[in-house]
């Protein structure tokens, strides 16, 4: 299947290769950068390409390409898939997925991909399993290691793999017991130039943390599971009942997983927690425009709105923004065209607002379209569809665990049309 | 790690390290070689130093050795040889994990001359009792074949063998194999093929992928079509409709059934819809979408639509899919319309592939809404993306004729837009538009003759004089000044339009050779001289052809009719069309070209074979005795059965199977304890290396509320008589005899004794209720009044319906009143205040109503309750009722059943509903000699059957 990984920074080394089967020469990359070159812009890269002996299929994460290199059929999502795990993967181990760290962690590294595939097709991709096999570096221990030569291979046999609940590693012990549930929820929305709602919809996530001693078997359940349309789960959640009874009965992975992901049926209408008043204009005569942003809260259930930002992308011919915020602070990258608004919590009493003139750029024709802007924001406190967790049990296990659950609405693809 | 970053040492130095006593040294050296070979640097003549190190004590060298050796064992074949022995004598350790990462190195040293070696090994690790052992060797299969192709036949006797492999940890490894060795032996699933769908919902995700995929193909050689009565394309032409309608003619005298293997796979994919893995959820997808009735493929449209969530490869390869599928199944993802939606965010790739779907989904009904959403698409700043949203326009329009107009117009707005490629794109557009009905609009023909003056894109110029030229006579005054300032500009075009141009000046000079005679000489000399050869060669063609010479040939009698022919409009048509014989989510499909190793997706058969090929002997149930599975457990396991495993080591089969029941499931919960063992079950799995410690019953009890177990029964058992009190003397009344019990007792009641039964009888006011009729009898000697009900406490989702209050009850004298219970399946007491508290709780068999099936719909039914939903138990009958009568007396006596006819004397079959769900309970007793009996319990709820396998064990056992 995946015969071989080149991983590729934004300049186009490549400074990690592995293969799983006979070695492939780096040349085969050339075919990538040409594509690379031709799509200009990287996320438009596509991400399968077809060579003369070989198959490309790549994904960027952050700014690096993972490049696999692929002789015969397979499904595309498949190695795409498996790319994202393996990206998942470093980043649960080194808190992040970067040229730096990669190069730092290279041994690491290498031992992961070389269990994570076995000629080519998955072996072990459950975190746990993989922790197991190769600890995770942490300061203290890598200074440990070259004081004393120990190593970060595992000496205990990864007894997890042999188990039917390959998620979760044996022997787990806590002296504090707890499980956490972080019920998130994106508001993907585009509004039009008049503000009315043109699509939304909700997509929610439950993240848990849970460190819980021995085999505890948990037991989730909602207070109103009709409002969830449609559901995926992590692979330790039992589906009959979630069919039968609507509730999530699962032996949970140890530490950081996402338990589910959801959307709420599209029948109900989204709450938009805010309203947006703009107006960019360009004048035809003479090279400048001017813009002028208010925000105002809408549906926002009494919460407070947070971490409210304002992202446009603004036309090629837009010099420089000379601009006031009320509130935040602005910027305007000459280079990308970016303007950011940053303003934070959104005070009811005193809407925020921008406005200024935009400099264009002499002798070049008016932009005929209006950026959109983009939006993000937070609310705590608030899961928007109005889900709710009603409790959650434990099975097989004596001990009390500190449970507990949290609510946060933020703005997933949150579009407005000017 | 640290020194990582210092300069690479010398070869000299490491080969030094390598030799010294310490394995820090070692490690160190290790490091910073398989540093080397990650980034791609040489490190091939360290390779002598290395390998002597295979067999070093420290694991993490040990491993490093490893990674070294795999990438270089293929350049120094004869050193690799050194390492063998140590993977040898690795696949002999006692440790399983040894002896599987043993076979994994031995088999990835891509070295000709072991492979006798690895053959071997394979087998003999293929019959290893370790099931990660024999995953591993399944892993090995395709790496000795890429090695050596020959050993092809030998490798298959090892695929089949691990085939019929009942664990989830090698059914994911060897489909894989099975798919790079033979996976044209489509005659090695047969037996397997049960067994790997209900296995299927536990296999981790990768393997899942493959053997869907597998199955897919299977599906379509040993199924039958099960559109076959149903009109398939939404537009299809008249031909095909005529075919249709002799395969329905065909097919109305066989009316379709589905297999119900067909039906099996179909129902064990649709969980994995809600996988977290796209992949997972894009191979369930292909798979409805090639195998299930038209009705059901709506099902995937929702995931799919979940997909279009994740990372933009996900996406784009989703979206690909999608547009394949929306051309044959439009109507499935109308809902969805909106998630396609484009926000000015995504990646122009993206953007392409969703306007793609939206204009494969715009039909009479939405178009409004679709056309709206382009307008703002066509003022994007991506141009790239302004352009597809043009042709997109296009391909509506000359799909939905109302709208033609509409978006012509709108079109012909755009040419007045500021950005040329815009422009450009339209005129592309309206032209092949126009071509349609060009009479009608030659003032918009006029318009664009006009622009000939500013537009530059070459493609457009082409198409603006080809539309000229096509139709000169509607713009008779136009067109030979169009003509005079392309031939003024000739030498400076580029090719397309040169090439136009001389068609242009051949048409006008067939239709108004006066004016232009002199303009189509001077083009034509002109071309004669171009650099391109196609230009010259097109000069003198037509020159040749309009201008009429003594030479000339009988063609040029016909050169109006070529070249001012009706021409057909164009047919504007998705890229995706016909991708669809491509299996979706295969590399093939996204590619549009058959990729290596592609296995075709057979049409299906015009007649199904034979459907017993899939039977397996009992022996070998299908539903994998003994696997452990993890997902499918729908509801806690109530710890129930013949308690006598009790710290005991399991070592024969029979209580093996006992053990089965409480195994399945929560293994875990027992604090087992991991440990391999040689018992004749060896083969099987997980299970035999899983023994339990002595069971800590208190674990369970923790879960003994949830689940309503039989502790539960026995609380207030002693005073209400339990269910299988009631079984030890109730044995001689038969089915319509009920059996009483006790609510309130003579003394405990002051007077006042109370008895209840279950009368059986349909509760008349609620058919969901169970009927208990209660008889009051006043042993006291005054007279008792006002007996009702109060203080009614239940379990929630339960109900009851109260008696009608008995308003006075003299001495010695007795009356009976009905009540209904709504118990919601389960054996949870209601209790109440009758005067006294009491409680009544039913044993699990009179949950139950009887219904009638004839032999057929029991089978079909027991069918389908397969897998989790069936408990089978061997017992010995009692002396006493080794004879039908006896058992069908029994077993109606303990569960409100009724009996299904059977051909068999030898096996009786009883069915039921649930009363508050209608859940199907399906009995079934199998005598054999000397009483040896199977008792197999189907039913949807898992509690219900293992509590009625319990309650019928004991009925049959006493």
């Amino acid at each position: 299947m995946i015969h071989s990984l080149f991983l590729i920074n934004q300049s186009g080394d490549i400074f990690l290769e592995k293969h799983w089967k006979s070695v492939i020469g780096r040349s085969v990359c050339d075919y990538f950068f040409e594509a690379k070159e031709k799509a200009v812009d990287p996320e438009n890269v596509a991400p399968v390409l077809q060579t003369p002996h070989h198959y490309l299929i790549s994904i960027l994460r952050g700014k690096l390409f993972f490049l696999s290199v692929i002789q015969t059929e397979v499904p595309p999502l498949f190695v795409i898939e498996f790319l994202h795990r393996v990206a998942d993967t470093f980043q649960d181990y080194f808190g992040d997925c970067s040229e730096g760290v990669i190069k730092d962690n290279l041994v690491t590294v290498y031992e992961l991909l070389e269990e994570m595939l076995d000629n080519g097709f998955p072996l072990a991709t459950e975190s746990n399993v993989l922790k197991e096999m190769i600890r995770p570096p942490t300061i203290l221990r890598s200074v440990v290691n070259t004081l004393t030569g120990g190593s970060n291979v595992g000496d205990t046999l990864p007894t997890g793999q042999l188990s039917n609940i390959p998620w979760r590693r044996a022997g787990v012990k806590y002296t504090n017991n707890e499980a956490y549930f972080d019920v998130i929820e994106e508001i993907d929305a585009i509004l039009d130039k008049s503000g009315t709602t043109v699509c939304a919809e909700i997509q929610g996530v439950i993240e848990a943390c849970v460190r819980l001693t021995g085999m505890p078997d948990l037991t989730l359940s909602f207070m109103n599971p009709r409002l969830l349309d449609d559901v995926s789960f992590h692979p330790c959640v039992r589906f009959k009942r979630w069919e039968s009874e609507r509730v999530l009965s699962f032996i949970p992975p140890d530490g950081n997983f996402t338990l589910m992901t959801y959307h709420v049926s599209s029948q109900n209408l989204v709450a938009i927690p805010v309203y947006v008043k703009q107006n960019i204009s360009f004048f035809e005569t003479g090279p400048c425009g001017r813009l002028d942003i208010t925000i105002g809260p809408k549906q926002t259930m009494g919460k407070t709105v947070e971490g409210l930002m304002v992202t446009i992308h603004m036309p090629k011919a837009v010099l420089s923004a000379n601009l006031t915020a009320t509130q935040g602070n602005y910027s305007y990258d000459l280079a990308t065209k970016v303007l950011v608004w940053d303003i934070g919590k959104l005070n009811p009493q005193k809407l925020p607002n921008l406005r200024g003139s935009l400099s264009m750029q002499a002798g070049v024709p008016r932009p005929e379209e209006n950026p959109s802007l983009n939006i993000e924001l937070k609310i705590q406190q608030l899961a928007i569809s109005g889900l709710k967790v009603s409790r959650l049990d434990m099975y097989g296990e004596k001990y009390k665990p500190f449970k507990g659950v949290k609510y946060v609405t933020k703005a997933g693809k949150f579009q407005v049309r000017t | 790690m640290f020194f990582l970053s210092i300069l690479p040492l010398r070869h000299d130095d490491l080969k030094e390290m390598l030799d010294s006593n310490k394995d820090s040294l070692k490690l160190e050296a290790m490091k910073r070689i398989v540093a080397m070979i990650a980034r791609g640097k040489n490190a091939s003549d360290l390779f002598p130093a290395v390998v002597k190190n295979v067999a070093c004590k420290n694991i993490e060298v040990k491993k490093l050795v490893y990674v070294y050796l795999v990438r270089y064992a293929e350049e120094q074949q004869d050193l690799a040889l050194l390492s063998i022995s140590t993977f040898q004598r690795g696949l002999k350790d006692p440790n399983q994990l040894i002896r599987a990462s043993a076979l994994r190195v031995l088999s990835s040293i891509r070295v000709t001359i072991i492979v006798p070696i690895m053959m071997l090994a394979i087998k003999e690790a293929a019959s290893d009792m370790s099931p990660y052992v024999r995953k591993t060797a399944a892993h090995a299969i395709p790496k000795l074949y890429s090695l050596d192709p020959e050993q092809k036949d030998q490798l298959i006797e090892v695929i089949e063998k691990l085939l019929a492999d009942k664990t989830t940890l090698v059914a994911g490894s060897v489909v894989m194999a099975f798919e790079e060795v033979c996976p044209e032996r489509i005659d090695l699933i047969h037996k397997n093929y049960r067994k790997l769908c209900n296995l299927l919902i536990d296999v981790e995700e990768w393997g899942q992928v493959v053997i869907i995929n597998m199955l897919t193909r299977y599906a379509r050689t040993q199924f039958l079509n099960p559109n076959i009565n149903v009109n398939d394309d939404e537009d299809e032409d008249e031909e095909e409709k005529e075919k249709k309608a002799e395969a329905m003619a065909m097919a109305k005298r066989k009316p379709y059934v589905m297999d119900p293997d067909h039906r099996l796979l179909l129902r064990n994919t649709k969980p994995l819809l809600q996988s977290r893995n796209a992949a997972v959820v894009m191979a369930v997808a292909q798979l409805y979408f090639h195998l299930a009735p038209k009705a059901e493929v709506g099902v995937i449209a929702k995931a799919l639509v979940r997909l279009l969530r994740s990372h933009s490869e996900v996406q784009y390869v989703v979206l690909q899919n999608v547009a394949t599928m929306t051309i044959k199944r439009r109507g499935m993802f109308e809902p969805y319309l909106k998630s396609f939606y484009i926000r000015s965010t995504d990646p122009t790739q993206i953007k392409v592939l969703k306007l793609e779907v939206l204009t494969n989904l715009a039909n009479e009904t939405n178009i409004s809404t679709i056309l709206r959403e382009f307008q703002t698409y066509i003022k994007s700043m991506d141009k790239d993306f302004v352009a597809a949203t043009i042709q997109a326009i296009g391909r509506c329009a000359t799909n939905i004729g109302e709208v033609r107009d509409t978006c012509l117009n709108g079109l012909v707005q755009l040419l007045s837009n500021r950005d040329e490629l815009v422009v450009a794109e339209s005129v592309v557009v309206i032209k092949k538009l126009l071509q349609m009905q060009p009479e009608k609009h030659s003032d918009i023909i006029k318009h664009m003759a006009k622009l000939t003056d500013n537009i530059q894109v070459p493609m457009a110029r082409a198409s603006i004089l080809w539309l000229i030229g096509e139709y000169c006579e509607h713009v008779p005054k136009i067109a030979p000044d169009v003509l005079r300032k392309m031939a003024k500009s000739f030498t400076n075009e580029e090719d397309i339009v040169k090439l136009q141009i001389i068609n242009l000046a051949a048409k006008l000079y067939l239709t108004n050779s006066k004016q232009t005679k002199l303009l189509t000489q001077y083009v034509l000399n002109l071309a004669k001289y171009d650099q391109n050869y196609d230009i010259r060669d097109r000069a003198r063609f037509i020159r040749q052809l309009i201008v009429p010479t003594e030479k000339s040939g009988a063609l040029s009698k016909y050169a109006k009719k070529l070249f001012l022919a009706l021409k057909p409009a164009p047919v504007l048509e998705s890229p995706f069309k016909d991708r669809d014989h491509f299996q979706l989510g295969s590399l093939s499909h996204l590619l549009n070209a058959k990729a290596g190793g592609y296995q075709e997706l057979p049409d299906w058969p015009e007649a199904a074979p034979d459907p017993s090929v899939r039977n397996v002997e009992v022996k070998e149930s299908v539903r994998a005795v003994g696997t452990v599975t993890y997902r499918d457990t729908g509801a806690l396991w109530v710890f129930q059965g013949p308690q006598k495993m009790e710290g005991s080591e399991v070592t024969d089969l029979d209580s093996f199977k006992c053990l089965k029941l409480c195994l399945m499931g929560h293994v875990y919960l027992c604090r087992c304890m991991w440990t391999e063992c040689d018992t004749q079950c060896g083969s099987d799995n997980l299970i035999c290396q899983t023994f339990l410690s002595p069971f800590d019953s208190d674990l369970f009890s923790t879960e003994s509320d949830s689940a309503s177990g039989s502790e539960s029964g026995s609380g207030s058992g002693e005073e209400s008589g339990s269910g299988s009190q009631m079984l030890s003397f109730s044995t001689i009344a038969p089915s319509s005899t009920v059996k009483s019990y006790e609510l309130l007792h003579r003394i405990t009641g002051e007077g006042l004794s109370v008895e209840y039964c279950f009368s059986r009888q349909p509760f008349s006011s609620d058919a969901n209720m169970v009927a208990v009729q209660m008889q009051f009898t006043n042993n006291s000697t005054s007279e008792t009044k006002s007996l009702h009900m109060e203080d009614v406490k239940l379990q929630s989702g339960m109900r009851v319906k109260e008696f009608a209050e008995i308003e006075s009850l003299p001495a010695g004298e007795s009356a009976t009143a009905v009540m209904g219970i709504d118990f919601c399946d389960s054996t949870q007491a209601a209790n109440f205040q009758l005067k006294f508290f009491v409680s009544i709780q039913p044993p699990v068999g009179e949950l139950m109503q009887p219904v009638f099936l004839t032999e057929n719909e029991f089978k079909k039914e027991q069918g389908q309750l397969m897998g989790m939903n069936e408990i089978t138990e061997k017992l010995t009958l009692d002396i006493k009722c080794r004879n039908e009568h006896a058992i069908v007396q029994r077993v109606t006596t303990t569960a409100n059943l009724s009996r299904v006819p059977c051909g068999s004397d030898k096996e009786c079959r009883f069915a039921g509903r649930t009363v508050t769900s209608g859940s199907l309970v399906l009995v079934t007793v199998v005598t054999k000699d000397e009483g040896a009996t199977q008792l197999t319990v189907n039913c949807e709820k898992m509690v219900i059957g293992t509590m009625l396998v319990k309650d019928i064990l004991l009925a049959l056992t006493q």
